[in-house]
């Protein structure tokens, strides 16, 4: 899979690492501003209050 | 002339050995499970790390932005003598209530002395998670007491991550203060006990604590405050429950409450 990836990307190969590594902080980012917030919701770690 | 074999190294280089189908398959599954990994790793980070920095930030960008008059009268200048923060004097008689407000306003502030001098974290209303724990600090349960009022001022408050306001509730000791402000007034509550709850036992926050749905509540004698959080850490098992009972009231025009001038508490910004 990432043998893959890198095959297909173009250019040197400090280009590709670059590229890399620009995907790598743009998932990471994704990550932290929506996907984490959304799973959170249900993944009940600290629920504080007491409900019926 | 002997003959020299030559290694076809064009050959052995530039071509990779064939793998097989199935072992292309387990690779693929193998890359699947590290990125999987690296995921969950990255998960953890965000929640235990990152959520604090995030609501720390929001945290102190609200209590800025509340603008609320410094307390106590003004100092003049250059009176080095008295230039610490004058001392309310305490009040026994009823106190002022506010009303509730709605969802989601930051109507309050909490210090707590325990909790470290720096310590203060806004109170909103609401215990929703999405829009008032994991963001604006700590949250009042709709429809019980207000600060100072007759019953139980009850809030909610993560331990772990997201500003954590109720991350040291298991250090509070008997008679420890918790005082609360809103804009014009100071509540000083005072710790009374705790006890390690399942989330369903909702008389902790009955308006006499321990009285539980269904229950006739007797006259209502007390100012009570209780402070929910996850028990154990890290953890939605249990709640710890920590009540308190108001010991006095001040307005915020006359000063800051000993309490906090004692445990050298900065109140106000400058």
């Amino acid at each position: 899979m990432y043998g893959l990836i890198w095959r297909t990307l173009p250019g040197p190969a400090w280009f590709r690492v670059l590229v890399l590594l620009l995907l790598a902080a743009a998932i990471v980012l994704a990550c932290f501003e929506w996907v984490f917030p959304w799973v959170s919701e249900y993944v009940p770690l600290n629920e504080n209050t007491v409900e019926v | 002339m002997s003959s020299v074999t030559v290694p076809p190294r064009h050959g052995v280089y530039r071509s990779r050995p064939r793998r097989g189908i199935v072992s292309g398959i387990v690779g693929v599954i193998g890359e699947l499970l590290i990125t999987a990994g690296v995921l969950l790793g990255l998960f953890v980070v965000w929640q235990l790390w990152w959520t604090d920095v995030q609501a720390g930030r929001e945290h102190a960008q609200i209590l800025a932005s509340l603008e609320w008059p410094d307390p106590g009268p003004e100092v003049p200048p250059g009176d080095d003598e008295n230039s610490g923060p004058a001392v309310a004097t305490r009040r026994e008689g009823k106190p002022p209530v506010m009303e509730e407000p709605t969802d989601t306003t930051v109507f309050a502030e909490l210090y707590v002395p325990r909790f470290g001098k720096n310590y203060v974290s806004p109170i909103a209303q609401g215990v929703d998670k999405a829009t008032v724990l994991d963001r604006l600090g700590i949250g009042h349960y709709p429809g019980t007491a207000m600060p100072g009022e007759l019953g139980n001022f009850a809030t909610a408050g993560h331990r772990t991550t997201y500003g954590k306001p109720y991350h040291e509730v298991a250090d509070l000791k008997e008679g420890d203060p918790l005082v609360v402000r809103t804009e014009d007034t100071w509540y000083v509550y005072r710790v009374t006990d705790w006890e390690i709850v399942w989330p369903w036992q909702v008389e902790v926050i009955s308006a006499v604590p321990g009285v539980k749905p269904g229950e006739t509540l007797p006259k209502l004698t007390e100012r009570y405050m209780t402070m929910t959080a996850c028990h154990p850490m890290y953890s939605a098992a249990q709640r710890y429950i920590v009540h308190g009972v108001l010991d006095y009231w001040a307005p915020v025009s006359e000063g800051v409450p000993a309490e906090l001038v004692d445990a050298g508490v900065k109140v106000g910004r400058d």
